[in-house]
């Protein structure tokens, strides 16, 4: 068409004198780039600050025993109730037990049932959730199983589980992780159809291949990351009710000093001497408020349209 | 005096991995009452120019230099509250998807009386009366009984007209179209463009129209500034620019685009590709924004930036290599 | 004639509505209702129409990514609607897609070397590891991408490189057909440009037959042999390309030459500016689909649905259309002429 200059038309020669533009200034200084993990973590300081306390909480779980600690249910009954002090820096109870040793031991009660329940119901919740996003007739039955356990609220439903059983760590693992099954289920199942719809899952049916594969290729590498950022928060509720079971006495057993418990025992004397109560107190509030900066800090970084959909 | 001057506009945004100059450099003017569009292809910076009139841009991580003149005032100098004033007043925007830009659990009316008795203080009464002739305006049949119903009731290509009659509910002198039928499907794009060409001689406000299609530029638009890379490379009238583009950009352009009838007279011939990609924003270009892509481009234009230049009368283009008006045997 | 690569005979895809307190089915939405065609070897057939129109479903029942409500599609003589999916799956080999999106067409967690493998693993077409690799950057020298690139991830390619990808992958299985389901829609008109010319190459090169799906019609006018125009689950008019631009035979697909804006400022042109908007396929309307928004409709069009025939065409055989008007004489039927020039102003 005539409307174009042609390619020739722009002359191989300068038909005039060359006029330059002025050279625009930046208007903001200059970005400092940051690679790398650090500069992955200075981007995303809520990763930061919960990873760290985090760790640190863990470290403080391993190393209990060298942290300046006494065995936490060595009865003293001349040191009842004895103030915080440089000899006693948490006070004591009123068996005169060291109430600092008992919080750093009681952080492997609390993280062990964090972290156990958070894999143990993610996995099992992953199965639920692919065979229900896979399924059809296995997803209408399902479904309505975890619609019945989510209408009981999860902390009566770990309370019912537990009168049930003996008081051990391993049965309120047990009691939190099937309180919290319905969850993940549900998150990797909606996950599941979702996935199911893009184009790529499409293009690999075409492409021939086996719904196994398109399962394990297609579908669940891509729900690691929304149930890595679940499985962060059920860690965080797991530890607080591992808490409330402890402190109404159904959870882990008194010999096993556990933030609840600690807490239990410290209830009657609350008005006198509050630190008994105190100091478990603030050891779980950090560590569940770090686990869920970790969490939303992932879910950020990971992807921030998931935020929706949690 | 110009209705709207922007000059020298930059906007830049702050990003972990650099500053992304989206605009870097950006003037032109809109004359009361005339159409002028922006053209160019995703990243341009033709949506960022739109955004930084009305001042919508998050600062930070944005920050805007320049000047923005609405009838001489600089826009960018006024107070938020000013600005609030501008906005929907004076100056109103048309979005590309109008169900998200429309509140679905506000009537119709209710939206369209909302800025009239914001910044014209007028009566629920009087602004019910004004939605229904606006509706009627933008030719929605049954205005009396779509005026109390909700966008989900609606179908596209009608909630398109009702953000339209939003707009232009107080008067605006200038109306912004943000890829206003890139949505639509094209029997219903044709309504709206008819609609906006029949509007333009009846409500007077002049348009700025941000667009990647240059057929809907041809129907609607008598002036075009072609953006890339966040510079403007070339602005002319819609003939000239069509007829006769004077940078390597706008040339590509026209000729990736099939021609809707090439069958009618055989001229099938290979779409003419731009090779390669926009480069990014992130990092100081030193010659001109186009020389990765341009098939003409010399040393020249990969060291000196050109300059915008008059090549004919009202028609500016930043090459260095395109003729100037006289020097080119036409 | 021999037999056509792809034949689709009175498809039909019903989806069922869902509501109700027991979930039952409250009414279907009548995407698909009754289309046919064939694309020979090395065609290319273009489905034309708006958004909702039914053309992606057609081409997702064709690749059997859901089962269809009724109708046959028919693969080199093989009906593949109801095989066994055991019996299928060496049949996809010859039948690939390409998607729209560029961004959700490719698995984010998988290295482009594995995207184009798999559909080569699939098929067993190479014998070893080395043959594979060798296939893999045949592939993507055929798509004009770097071979180096093979070891990179989806998002760090551009929209346009993503698409080659796609294509890449379609080709991996050495098909005789490919779905192309508004393959060049959501890339920017330069590279729009790149992606038609690449398609264009490799069909010339391959032999390749193509199911191309777009609503864009001067990028279909570019690209197509024949065009089959879609209005609410119909074919409303069929014909090679040349005859739908020059004479259209249905007022729907008059009205949508002449709605495609032009960059031709000025350019004198016929409008027809459709009243309203698309009914809904969950209720379409009786008669002729069109008749709601149709300039000429007459009573007849509101009662009695017209049947796809074919339709007097001076440019040539193979034009039908759905349409009463062509039982008027000529004088009376409005699309007796030519008037495809008029109406995209084309000289």
């Amino acid at each position: 068409m005539s409307t174009l200059v042609s390619p020739g038309g722009v002359a191989a020669t300068l038909p005039h004198e060359v006029a330059a533009a002025t050279p625009m200034p930046d208007i903001m200084p200059p970005v400092k780039q940051r690679k790398g993990f650090l500069g992955f973590l200075w981007r995303n300081p809520t990763i930061a600050i919960g990873g760290f306390l985090v760790l640190l909480m863990v470290c403080v779980a391993i190393f209990a025993p060298f942290l300046w600690t006494k065995d936490p249910t060595a009865l003293a009954p001349a040191m009842r109730t004895r103030e915080p002090s440089a000899q006693w820096w948490f006070g004591t109870d009123m068996l005169g037990r060291d109430v600092y040793s008992r919080v750093i031991y009681g952080t492997r009660v609390s993280l062990t049932v964090g972290f156990s329940v958070a894999i143990c119901a993610s996995l099992i919740g992953l199965v639920i959730g692919l065979v229900s996003g896979f399924i059809r007739v296995a997803d209408a039955v399902i479904m309505r199983i975890m619609d019945g356990m989510m209408s009981i609220p999860s902390i009566l439903l770990a309370i019912a589980l537990m009168a049930l059983t003996r008081g051990s760590v391993g049965n309120v693992i047990l009691a939190i992780t099937i309180a919290e099954i319905p969850r993940v289920s549900r998150l990797v199942r909606g996950v599941v159809l979702s996935l199911r719809e893009q184009p790529y899952v499409d293009a690999a049916v075409a492409a021939g291949t086996r719904t196994p594969m398109i399962i394990i290729r297609h579908i669940l590498p891509n729900t690691l990351a929304p149930l890595t950022v679940q499985a962060t928060y059920i860690c965080a509720s797991a530890m607080i009710t591992e808490a409330i079971l402890s402190f109404i006495g159904a959870g882990t057993p008194p010999i096993i000093p556990s933030w609840g418990n600690i807490m239990a025992e410290g209830r009657a004397l609350w008005q006198v001497k509050p630190y008994i109560v105190f100091f478990p107190a603030v050891f779980l509030s950090i560590t569940v408020l770090a686990v869920n900066l970790l969490g939303d800090g992932l879910r950020d970084a990971l992807d921030p349209r998931m935020a929706k959909r949690l | 005096m110009a209705l709207l001057e922007i000059d020298q506009l930059q906007v830049h945004f702050r990003t972990p991995d650099g500053i992304n100059r989206a605009v870097d450099g950006v003037s032109f003017h809109v004359e009361a009452g005339e159409t002028l569009a922006i053209v160019g292809e995703s990243g341009c910076g033709k949506s960022v120019t739109a955004m930084s009139m009305l001042r919508l841009i998050p600062e930070p991580p944005g920050k805007i230099a320049g000047a923005i003149r609405l009838n001489g005032k600089n826009l960018l100098e006024l107070s938020d509250r000013e600005m609030r004033q501008i906005r929907g007043n004076d100056i109103s925007m048309i979005f590309q998807e109008p169900m998200t830009s429309l509140n679905p659990v506000l009537t119709v009316g209710r939206q369209i009386g909302e800025t009239l008795r914001l910044h014209q203080g007028m009566s629920k009464a009087q602004a019910e009366a004004k939605a229904v002739e606006m509706l009627t305006l933008v030719g929605i049949p049954e205005p009396g009984r779509r005026v109390r119903e909700y966008p989900h009731q609606l179908s596209g290509g009608m909630r398109q007209r009702v953000m339209i009659a939003i707009a232009l509910a107080c008067n605006p002198k200038l109306l912004i179209a943000d890829e206003p039928t890139t949505a639509l499907d094209v029997t219903i794009q044709a309504q709206i463009l008819e609609l906006m060409r029949d509007l333009k001689h009846r409500v007077g406000a002049a348009i700025v129209l941000i667009t990647h299609d240059l057929g809907v530029v041809a129907e609607v638009a008598e002036r075009v500034v072609v953006m890339y890379a966040g510079k403007k490379v070339e602005e002319a009238a819609i003939g000239p620019l069509f007829r006769n583009p004077r940078h390597p950009y706008t040339q590509g352009l026209l000729g990736s685009m099939p021609k809707l009838g090439s069958s009618l007279h055989g001229d099938e011939t290979r779409l003419a590709e731009i090779p390669g990609l926009v480069p990014s924003l992130k990092q100081k270009i030193p010659g001109c924004v186009f020389a990765s892509r341009c098939p003409h481009a010399t040393d020249l234009c990969r060291s000196v930036a050109p300059a915008l230049e008059l090549k004919a009368p009202n028609h500016v283009a930043a090459c260095h290599y395109a003729p100037r008006e006289g020097a080119m045997a036409a | 004639m021999s037999t056509p690569v792809l034949q689709v005979n009175d498809l039909k895809k019903h989806f069922p509505l869902r509501g109700g307190l027991l979930g039952g089915t409250t009414g279907y939405v009548y995407a698909v209702d009754g289309v046919s065609f064939d694309i020979a070897k090395g065609e290319t057939l273009s489905l034309v129409g708006e958004s909702g129109c039914g053309k992606s479903t057609v081409g997702k029942a064709v690749l059997r990514l859901f089962d269809i409500t009724a109708g046959q599609v028919i693969l080199d003589g093989e009906r593949i609607d109801d095989m066994p999916s055991g019996t299928l799956r060496p049949m996809r080999r010859r039948m690939q897609v390409v998607f729209q999106d560029p961004f959700s067409s490719l698995n984010p967690r998988m290295r482009v070397r594995d995207i184009l493998a798999e559909p080569i693993r699939n098929f067993g077409l190479a014998k070893d590891g080395a043959e594979l690799e060798a296939k893999v950057a045949a592939l993507m020298d055929k798509v004009r991408l770097p071979r180096d690139a093979v070891n990179r991830w989806p998002h760090e390619f551009s929209g346009g490189q993503r698409q080659r990808i796609g294509i890449a992958r379609a080709l991996a299985a050495e098909p005789d057909i490919i779905i192309c389901d508004e393959a060049v829609s959501a890339l920017d008109v330069s590279v729009k440009a790149q992606i038609v010319n690449l398609l264009q190459d490799l069909q010339k090169e391959l032999g390749l037959a193509m199911l191309f799906i777009s609503h864009d019609l001067a990028i279909v006018e570019h690209m197509t042999h024949r065009v089959a125009v879609m209005y609410l689950g119909k074919i409303v008019e069929v014909a090679p390309k040349r005859s739908l631009f020059a004479a259209p035979k249905h007022p729907y697909t008059e009205a949508l030459l002449s709605a495609v804006p032009v960059p031709e400022p000025g350019a004198a042109r016929e409008r027809i500016i459709l009243k309203g908007d698309v009914p809904s396929p969950i209720n379409p309307p009786k008669g002729c689909r069109f008749h709601t928004r149709c300039p000429y409709a007459f009573d007849r069009c509101r009662t009695e649905e017209p049947p796809l025939r074919a339709v007097a065409d001076a440019l040539g055989e193979g034009h039908v259309a759905a349409c009463h008007l062509h039982d008027l004489s000529p004088a009376e039927n409005p699309l007796s002429g030519s008037k495809g020039a008029a109406l995209l102003a084309a000289q």
